[in-house]
This record gives structure tokens, sequence and C-alpha cells, in this order.
């Protein structure tokens, strides 16, 4: 049936069809490829240890984000997660930042795993005989193909991811159970490990990259207004991605110390798949492969889907265009908000270096990551436990939240050591277009609407 | 020669496969901008669950 106008009162909305594996599979999803590949950069920087205790410190500030994102999320079910909780508890001018981090860092990720895709299918090539190979028709599909399958709906999306990223995670076990992590026989640890080459200042550049290790986890939230039970499934999924992450990344770091020297690990490509090689199995050699090409479509899948939520629950509050607060009426997604992101992505795909597209994503993640320890301490300020319903309260408040902001504080030194250029050009573009914001787009948003929570007037107001 | 033919076809086949998904994006976009009033389609409100005022409430498929 052909339908032309609303009837009165009718409207289209996201559909609620997701579970907590779905929510496990767009976290997981979206960090998986950081193990496969990026990670071991922070070898190159300070050495197998200092990538250790990396990996480790970047796993405290990434529990702390999943526990504080839990509880706030818990709460605010709304798509554009940290948008919905930045505009709920701190204001518009912070929410319209929090918006553009969240759709920058994963436009940008989807356009670097949408490189390596193509990387990987051109080296394929390469290895098979072929001259001339390119790489662009790969990075074109891989975003186009993805961005249709998430136009078409989110639970054959999240359902694709599910499967893939299952796959890639279990690859990363059967590799570890495959050296025999119990003998010497294939590792050897004691041989390869050489302290801290750098120095402390080693650990403290390897930062930068042990942010790889769970960078975009926190997308898990994006998924607020599609899960059937907001209250249950976005803390168990974020919560076990985290778990399943930090596990994944210490097997991960444990089998390429114990099989390369750090000189080499420190600039390889593809670690997990080298490793692989290495054990000299033509089967994992080939599982690890689909395991890398998995995790990379998994991620940019993923960010497909997160981008263009952020993007939406913007624009459904008029902080942009109102045109792209729409919902498919048959597929029930943010159709146009999905189609307008592809050209975005395929000029960051096509046309920037891979290191820069990272470290812009990096940035922005970062930059949302920092605003989460504030928001974390003004949501319980305003809102003391009790005076509305969470679905998940996070223990010893408000360390992790001071845990979050120091481990920030640090990460951004990291960062300016090695792209101090790139720090202050975000930050002078995101000073333009907040003002941007503030003296002309507000005007168009009304003002009521946004804030959509059935709470209390919070303490103090 | 005959190996870089076939990797030419892949690269060809993959330019293919992108236009044809992204030329059905655009064509069914146009096509929902149309058959649709506006503000059905931006009707969507944060958060909201109230599933019998909806569009195709869930698991029901299709649109009615």
């Amino acid at each position: 049936m052909t339908q032309t106008t609303a009837i009165h009162g009718e409207k289209v909305s996201l559909l609620r069809v997701l579970g907590p594996g779905h929510v496990w599979a767009l976290g997981v999803g979206i960090v998986l490829v950081g193990e496969y590949m990026g990670w071991n950069f922070a070898v190159g920087k300070g050495g197998a240890l200092a990538a250790l205790i990396a990996c480790w410190t970047a796993g405290m500030l990434y529990t702390c984000v999943a526990m504080i994102d839990s509880e706030v999320t818990s709460t605010v079910a709304a798509a554009g997660g940290q948008y919905a909780q930045a505009k709920h508890i701190v204001g518009p001018l912070m929410a319209f930042n929090v918006g553009l981090f969240l759709v920058l860092a994963y436009t940008m990720l989807e356009a670097g795993n949408a490189i390596t895709a193509g990387y990987l299918v051109q080296a394929v090539g390469g290895m098979a005989g072929f001259e001339g190979v390119h790489d662009k028709p790969f990075i074109v599909l891989t975003i186009v193909a993805l961005a249709w399958l998430n136009y078409r709906g989110v639970f054959a999306t999240l359902t694709f991811n599910l499967i893939i990223t299952a796959i890639a995670c279990f690859a990363i076990v059967v590799l570890f159970a495959a050296v025999r992590p119990w003998t010497d026989d294939v590792l050897k640890p004691a041989e390869l490990l050489t302290g801290l080459p750098y120095g402390w200042l080693g650990v403290i550049a390897a930062l930068h990259f042990g942010l790889w290790f769970y960078l975009g986890i926190e997308g898990t939230t994006q998924a607020a207004e599609e899960v059937r039970s907001p209250a249950r499934a976005l803390p168990l999924g974020t919560m076990t991605g985290m778990i399943t992450l930090l596990v994944a990344a210490t097997m991960t770091w444990y089998i390429c110390v114990g099989l390369m020297p750090w000189e080499y690990l420190g600039q390889a490509i593809t670690p997990l798949f080298d490793a692989a090689r290495l054990t000299g199995s033509l089967w994992l050699m080939v599982f690890l492969f689909v395991g890398t090409i998995f995790s990379t479509l998994a991620s940019a899948n993923g960010c497909i889907n997160d981008a263009s939520r952020a993007w939406f629950s913007m624009g459904r509050d008029r902080y942009l265009p109102v045109w792209f607060g729409a919902v498919h009426p048959v597929y029930r997604t943010p159709f146009r908000s999905i189609v307008f992101l592809v050209p975005v992505a395929l000029i960051f795909a096509l046309g920037a270096p891979l290191d820069q597209v990272i470290t812009f994503s990096i940035l922005s993640g970062l930059l949302g990551y920092t605003f989460m320890s504030f928001n974390m301490v003004m949501f319980r300020r305003k809102w003391p436990l009790g005076s509305i319903r969470r679905g998940y309260v996070h223990p010893f408040h408000p360390l992790p939240a001071i845990v979050l902001f120091l481990i920030c504080s640090i990460t951004y030194f990291a960062v300016f050591l090695g792209y101090g250029t790139q720090l202050v050009a975000m930050m002078v573009f995101y000073i333009i277009v907040s003002a941007w914001f503030a003296f002309h787009r507000y005007k168009y948003v009304k003002r009521g609407d946004q804030f959509t929570m059935a709470w209390p007037r919070p303490v103090g107001y | 020669m005959e190996n870089l033919n076939n990797f030419q076809l892949l690269e060809y086949a993959a330019w293919g496969i992108s236009a044809v998904l992204g030329g059905w994006m655009l064509f069914d976009m146009i096509r929902t901008n149309s058959k649709y009033a506006e503000q059905t389609l931006i009707s969507s409100r944060e958060g909201e669950i109230e599933d019998v005022l909806v569009i195709d409430p869930p698991h029901q498929g299709g649109h009615r």
C-alpha cells in the first residue's frame, strides 16, 4: 500500500530487535581489528614490555569507560549514545561537540578499515603473481556494500557482525592454543623480551597505540534505541565485550612478542597473520588471514552503524538539518544519514593517508573519553542514586572517573609526542564548529523538545 | 597476461557491485522520500517505545 500522508499520531521509529549478543558484536566488532593490526606500533614506540604496560593501562581506561557508559546509557536509552548523554547532563554545546567526536571517530575508523581491506586484497593479488593490482575498487566496495547492509536493517547488519566477529575472536584463541604457550617449543619470550629500550618515555609514547586494543568499545551505546531491553542488554553486552577484549589483547601480545623481535614487530602491518606464518602451518595462515579480513569488515560495519546513529540523532534534535533525522518506514534505519556518510567516508579513504586518518579517529575518541569523566561526576551530582531508575550502578564512584581523566591526560601527551600538529589542528577545528553551532545553528533547535527523559528536576536547579 | 586479466575482472566486478548497490540505495532513498510524507519520515522521537503508534511494530515484518 502506498502511503503519502501521515495518519494522525502515526510514527516511524528505529526497530527494537537487538539482544546482548548484538551489542557485544557491535562493540567487539569495531575494536577487534586493533588486535589484528595497529596495536603493535606501541611495540615500536617503547619495546614489547612498554606495549604490555600500554595495553593494560589503556585496558584500565576503557574499563572505566565501559563502567561509566553502562550506568549512564542504562538510564539514557537513546540512539546517539554519548551525544544523548551530553545533551541531558551537560548541555547543548557539549552535546554538539560529542556528536561530532562520535561521527568523525567512527567515519575515520571506517575509512581506515576500508583502506586496510583494500590493501589486504591487493596484497593477496600481488602474492598470487598478478601485476598492477589496485586497492581502490575494494576500498569503495567495502564502504558501499556495508552501507547497503546497514541501510537494509539493523538486525541483519549486527547478526552479520556477530558471526564474523566470533570467527575472528576464535581465530586468536586457536592461534594461542596452537603455539602451546604452556611450553617453550614455539614461543621464546625469555629470549625476545628486552626490557624498556627507550625507558619510561617509551611507555608513555606507546600509550597512543595502546588505545588501539580497545578503541570503539564505547560504540555499544549507539544501539540503545534498538535493543529490546536497554537496561539489561547494554551493560551486559558492553561488559562482556570489554572482558573479551582484555583477554584477546593479552593473548595477542603474548603470541606476537614470543615469536618476533620487537624491532620487527614494531613496524609489522599484520602482526597476527605474521605470527601464524611463523608457525609454518598453512591452515593457521589461512584462518588468521580470514580473521584479519573479518575483523576489518566487522569494524567498518559497526562504524557505519554508529556514525549514522549519532548523525541521525543530531538531525532529529535539529542540531543538524532535520532532514537527517528520518527513519526508513520499511527497513527502520536512519537511511538518509547512512547514505550521506558514504561519500564522506570515501573521501577520507581515497584521499587521506592511513596514519592521519587513524590519528584523527583516536583523537576524536580521546576527546569523547575525557568528556565521559566529568559527565559521570555531573550525572551523580545532579541525579544522585535513588533519584532516578538506573539499570546498572558502577562501583567505586568517583574513582573510575578520576582514573579515566588522568589516563586521558597522559595519553594526550603521548599523542602530542608523535602527532602534535594534528592535535592542535583538530582542537582548532572543534573550536570553529562550536562557534558555528553556538552563534548560528542553535537558533533552529527546539529547546524544550530535545530533553526527552522523564527525570525529576536535577539537584540544585 | 592471463592472470592480470583475471584480477582486472575482479576489480571490474568490485566497481560494478559498488555501482549497483550505491545506485540501489540512491534509488530507494528517492523513492521513499517521494512515497511517504516528510512528517512521517521524521516522526521518530528519542527514546520512544510506544509501539502502538509506530508503523510496523517489531517482529511483524514489512510495512502495513
